[in-house]
């Protein structure tokens, strides 16, 4: 059996009278690829941003990778790594200068971050670039270099936010076949994307509808459950339903 | 008379170039997709040929009109919406639709038969400050700002961008429905699943046009045989698929692998059989290559 690394149990969250987050209940195991999907507004950031300890719940149980989202969101912080559509890579450090820059803020330092970061460079395949400065480099690159960096304090869960928005078709793919390898390896992945294709790569989608959960579970059961070809069909015909426009 | 005519337009920013030598020609009443990803050079040649940016070399022309000499006439003949939103967020939803017919000369009565599509979604918020719109309300008035002078043709810089599919469906909508009015439209994307939306698509990568057609069309561009291959655990088995002979390219697209071969020998049979000899039970199916087949089939030639 698979060991959980984020236990979501009756999670709300309300803003004032708005309930955000209504009754989320899902568990994802170690090395899973979990999509977070849904229409601007279904819940999705304010899910994450519970996940991450950086929002406290209104009510319910979260734990990610042990931790316990109400007393323990610093422990979270330091045991998960994010990496967002927009480049939080400095772009006049080069590769190398970016790993070290972030594994020191992760608390790595002398030869354990030099270790560190050596290993990172082979693992995504860095060596060619590693003193080239990330202005220089296309974007496909810099999303990878990006993920990489996320990963420095090898943290067991990350958490991707769109990250392939805007990025050709096959960088687009290179980046899935990364995050399927960091998987493999046992790094559990949360995403989130505009892209439906991307919505077929995941072990586990959860397509959330006004704060609640519309549909989860394996991409090929859902399709085959609510009779659809593709995800796309089945984020439009539940989202659709949804009330999430103001 | 083309609605816009593009020839050998080039332009640089330093030493980056961010066009070069692109020419292109829409067809009134055409809807027609710019589209590539990210620093492909399309934000770049619509602000050209929307009179807001200068080129260093070639030029365009809209309704005949240059760019860069006949601007001021051409402003009044053609409406734009950029990529950024870019109306005044303290005022409201009306104010913001009144200031725009007022710079245009016109109003919005005058205009409202054409709006009243994408305008009546936003009624209910007529009194709302444009700034505490949704994502997708700011978008439809966006939209209606731009047409408010009933222009001729319509330019739009990726506006389904951070959208999601359900307000990228609707707004495609919305603009078919411009687009029966008469008005040409011009609007990249960075999707490619939209060039089903369009009459004509022109693919746009590092400031290069790698094709021009109808999205039917790119299928017979394409120069190798395609098949859908579907297994489980496919993406263990990339690299070796990938190693094999007959493999050109192979990537993911949604719950198959496209499979591109330049051995005419090969049919979803053999390819099977392959397959089964390195270990995977697959299903094999040829199929027609799409427009982002195509696309990849282009990077992959660089």
């Amino acid at each position: 059996m698979m060991k959980n690394v984020i236990e979501v149990e009756n999670l709300v969250k309300k803003f004032g009278s708005f309930v955000a987050v209504n009754n989320l209940t899902f568990t994802v195991g170690k090395g899973e690829i979990f999509g977070l999907l849904g229409a601007n507004g279904a819940g999705k950031t304010t899910t994450i941003r519970m996940l991450c300890g950086l929002l406290s719940p209104t009510s319910g149980k979260i734990s990610v990778a042990g931790y316990d989202a109400y007393t323990q969101p610093e422990q979270i912080r330091a045991n998960i790594g994010y990496m967002s559509q927009k480049f939080s890579l400095y772009s006049d450090l080069t590769v190398w200068e970016n790993i070290r820059f972030f594994g020191g803020i992760y608390g790595l330092w002398g030869k354990a971050l030099k270790g560190r970061a050596l290993e990172l460079v082979e693992e995504f395949k860095m060596h060619d670039f590693k003193d080239i400065m990330v202005e220089s480099l296309p974007v496909g690159w810099r999303q990878r270099i990006s993920l990489a960096v996320s990963l420095v304090h090898k943290p067991p869960v990350i958490f991707l936010d769109e990250p392939t928005s805007g990025v050709d078709p096959v960088a687009r793919r290179m980046f899935w076949e990364t995050i399927h390898h960091i998987s493999s390896l046992g790094t559990t992945v949360i995403v989130t994307t505009h892209y439906m294709d991307e919505a077929e790569y995941c072990h586990t989608a959860l397509v959330m509808v006004d704060g609640k959960i519309g549909a989860l579970g394996k991409p090929g059961e859902l399709k085959q459950k609510y009779v659809v070809e593709t995800m796309n069909e089945l984020f439009l015909s539940l989202a659709r339903n949804g009330n999430t426009k103001s | 008379m083309p609605a816009i005519q593009v020839t050998n337009l080039s332009k640089s920013y330093g030493e980056v170039k961010a066009l070069s030598d692109v020419c292109l020609s829409v067809e009134t009443g055409e809807m027609y997709g710019l589209i590539g990803p990210d620093g492909a050079g399309k934000t770049t040649l619509i602000r050209i040929i929307a009179t807001l940016l200068l080129p260093d070399g070639g030029n365009a022309r809209v309704l005949g009109l240059d760019t860069v000499s006949q601007y001021k006439e051409l402003r009044g003949e053609i409406g734009y919406m950029p990529a950024v939103f870019s109306l005044y967020s303290d005022l409201t939803v009306q104010e913001n639709l009144n200031f725009f017919a007022g710079i245009f000369g016109t109003t919005v009565k005058e205009n409202y038969d054409l709006i009243k599509g994408v305008y009546h979604m936003l009624e209910p918020f007529k009194d709302r400050p444009a700034g505490k719109l949704s994502g997708g309300m700011k978008q439809k008035l966006a939209l209606s700002c731009a047409l408010i002078h009933r222009p001729k043709v319509l330019i739009l810089d990726e506006p389904t961008t951070g959208v999601d599919a359900v307000s990228r469906m609707e707004l495609w909508n919305l603009l078919h429905e411009i687009k029966n009015q008469g008005i040409t439209i011009f609007v990249s994307t960075a999707y490619m699943d939209e060039a089903k939306q369009c009459d004509r698509v022109a693919l746009i990568q590092k400031g290069t046009i790698l094709g021009v057609n109808t999205p039917e069309g790119f299928a017979h561009m394409f120069p190798y045989k395609l098949f859908a291959v579907y297994a489980s655990d496919i993406w263990k088995h990339l690299d070796a698929i990938r190693r094999l002979n007959a493999c050109e390219t192979a990537y993911m697209f949604g719950h198959s692998l496209h499979f591109a071969t330049k051995s005419s020998n090969e049919n979803a049979d053999s390819l099977g059989q392959i397959l089964k000899s390195i270990g995977i039970d697959a299903m094999v199916k040829e199929i027609d290559a799409g427009i982002e087949d195509y696309f990849i089939y282009q990077l992959s030639e660089k």
